[in-house]
């Protein structure tokens, strides 16, 4: 174990526990914000991340994204895990498996966030089918690109936890899933409300809790960018909090619960980017304002015909996109130790932060609509209309999230002699 | 108030003028038919969700080793009281929103309808079913 602090290795080893907790409190969150019928199809689309997604990353994706390569994609030394060990990796203080396993959970709940554009008709094989060429197409080269020796790194774009690939990421190939797989066949005629917002909050709430593992976990230590990163992860969503809460109150005259869930989401993607860069008092700037561009996206996407279902793009796109300008003006050296912004005297950063939302935000929507199209050249992405109707839960999966039993015939496996009859609960 | 309260004593049984439509449709075309009467401008509807079996194929559904038979569909409940000259234009409403072809698209019946008294003013019969602008 070569190079490898234990503190930092015991950190890191919870922190990777932490991010993976996300993909489910994800399924959750998206769960709730669906009607009842696409209840498990809609946690499932996350739960499926955990298993094809995570094989992918194993066999390729870590290798694409991690590897030197060249300024574009890693090259595939680290395929299959090759000469992934013990010893520390390269930069940091922890094992190289573990920093495997961290960033593979960040891969996982990025692909299991766009599904958030597709939901209640898209095709669960399809799917899971787009997700391992998006986690290997578009996760990996973004994250190279900013973490992994890739161009925008060595131009000097800072993104702490994932601004550039898992925020702008997500959002803006949620944006292109849209528009490829296509709106709801009832979306804009009839109303289609969310059927549980105690999912909404609890989900949240969990993904809240998780993030102290993504954003404390991204200086990879138990330095004091982790400990900076994990205390603006507490502030920040607090303020966008608040703000929200101020906004709903104006607006309507009452704070809504669902809009309470998207604001914790809001603020802990705006201070994803900018979380180990900027100062608390700036983290807590971060949150109140990040709060704004989503809120107004939010009110204003409904009229379109962009069935962008669970806007992703509102809550991760247009945050995180805030998220990685803000250190681009509010960037501190005293605080983060490598760089300042504008407001500190140092303008190129600036720039270096609007280059890497020039190129991220076009990369993953023009790829992301390219690999649907081509899905769907093999096979059909979505349900037919019935089927829609249907729910999509007993059409694709054959349970449901709120089975009754009533009516349920038992069907034997052999002739056991049993005649069954239907039951009835009491 | 004054509302006229009218004596039902003189109705006649067998000369309703007034009907209780009862429909049990699929649950995902409940929300087609909601749309379907409402453009009819019927309003005053009462929905349940109940269970049935229509002759419709079964469903299968696993829950880990336990395979079972959906003996009972999901069904919506419509109740509607209306007076005799809306019947017709409910029924083509409740055929139009709630039709797919398949087995399983449901019921329609019409039953007579003895009184009807809207609880807030008295009022009977007839205007009893006869919507008002809140």
């Amino acid at each position: 174990m070569k190079g490898v602090d234990p503190g930092d290795t015991a950190w890191m080893l919870v922190a990777t526990a932490l991010v993976l907790l996300m993909t489910p409190a994800l399924g959750l969150f998206y769960a709730g914000l669906v009607r009842s019928k696409n209840t498990l199809n809609t946690f499932m689309m996350s739960v499926g991340a955990l298993g094809v997604v995570t094989v992918a990353w194993a066999l390729l994706g870590y290798s694409l994204a991690f590897d030197r390569g060249n300024g574009f994609i890693g090259g595939l030394h680290h395929a299959f895990l090759h000469d992934v060990g013990f010893d520390a990796r390269e930069g940091t203080t922890i094992p190289h498996l573990l920093y495997m396993a961290y960033q593979a959970t960040f891969c996982i709940v990025t692909a299991a966030l766009v599904s958030g554009a597709v939901v209640e008709r898209m095709r669960y094989s399809a799917f899971l089918v787009f997700m391992v060429l998006w986690s290997l197409l578009v996760y990996a080269v973004l994250a190279h690109w900013v973490w992994g020796g890739g161009w925008l790194q060595d131009a000097g774009t800072l993104d702490f936890a994932g601004g550039v690939p898992v925020e702008m990421g997500s959002g803006f190939s949620a944006f292109a899933a849209a528009i490829v797989v296509g709106a709801r066949k009832d979306y804009g005629r009839q109303a289609l409300l969310p059927h549980n917002a105690v999912y909404a909050l609890l989900g949240a709430g969990l993904l809240w809790f998780g993030w102290f593992g993504f954003n404390g976990g991204s200086g990879f230590s138990t330095g004091s960018p982790s400990v900076l990163a994990f205390t603006n992860t507490l502030l920040a969503p607090a303020c966008t909090l608040t703000v929200w809460f101020v906004i709903d109150l104006v607006r309507g005259g009452q704070v809504t619960a669902i809009g309470a869930a998207t604001a914790i989401i809001v603020g802990c993607v705006g201070i994803t980017p900018a979380a180990g860069f900027i100062s608390p008092g700036w983290a807590m700037a971060l949150g109140a304002l990040a709060a704004v561009p989503s809120y107004l996206f939010i009110l204003y996407r409904p009229r379109t015909r962009l069935d962008e279902t669970l806007d992703v793009l509102a809550a991760h796109g247009l945050a995180g996109l805030t998220g990685i300008l803000f250190i681009g003006f509010f960037a501190q050296k005293p605080w983060n130790g490598i760089a300042d912004g504008l407001l500190y005297g140092n303008a190129a950063q600036l720039g270096h932060q609007v280059l890497a939302v020039a190129v991220g935000p076009a990369y993953a929507f023009a790829v992301t609509a390219g690999l649907l199209k081509l899905v769907g050249l093999v096979m059909p992405l979505r349900a037919t209309e019935r089927e829609e109707a249907m729910g999509m839960d007993i059409v694709q999966h054959g349970e449901e999230a709120y089975a009754t039993g009533e009516g349920a015939v038992l069907v034997h496996p052999e002739d056991s002699g049993v005649t069954p009859v239907p039951v009835a609960q009491p | 108030m004054g509302a006229e309260r009218r004596s039902l004593v003189t109705l006649p049984l067998g000369d309703c003028t007034l009907k209780l439509i009862i429909a049990i449709v699929r649950p995902e075309k409940a929300n087609d038919v909601l749309e379907s009467l409402y453009r009819a401008e019927v309003r005053g509807v009462s929905m349940s969700r109940v269970q049935g079996h229509g002759g419709e194929l079964e469903r299968v559904e696993t829950y880990r080793g336990t395979t079972v038979k959906m003996e009972l569909a999901k069904k919506v409940r419509l109740e509607i009281a209306v007076s005799d000259e809306f019947v017709d234009r409910t029924i083509e409403a409740l055929e139009t929103g709630a039709r797919t072809g398949e087995v399983g698209d449901g019921k329609i019946f019409v039953v007579g309808l003895e009184r009807a008294i809207r609880i807030r003013t008295g009022e009977g019969d007839r205007a009893a079913v006869t919507p008002v602008d809140p």
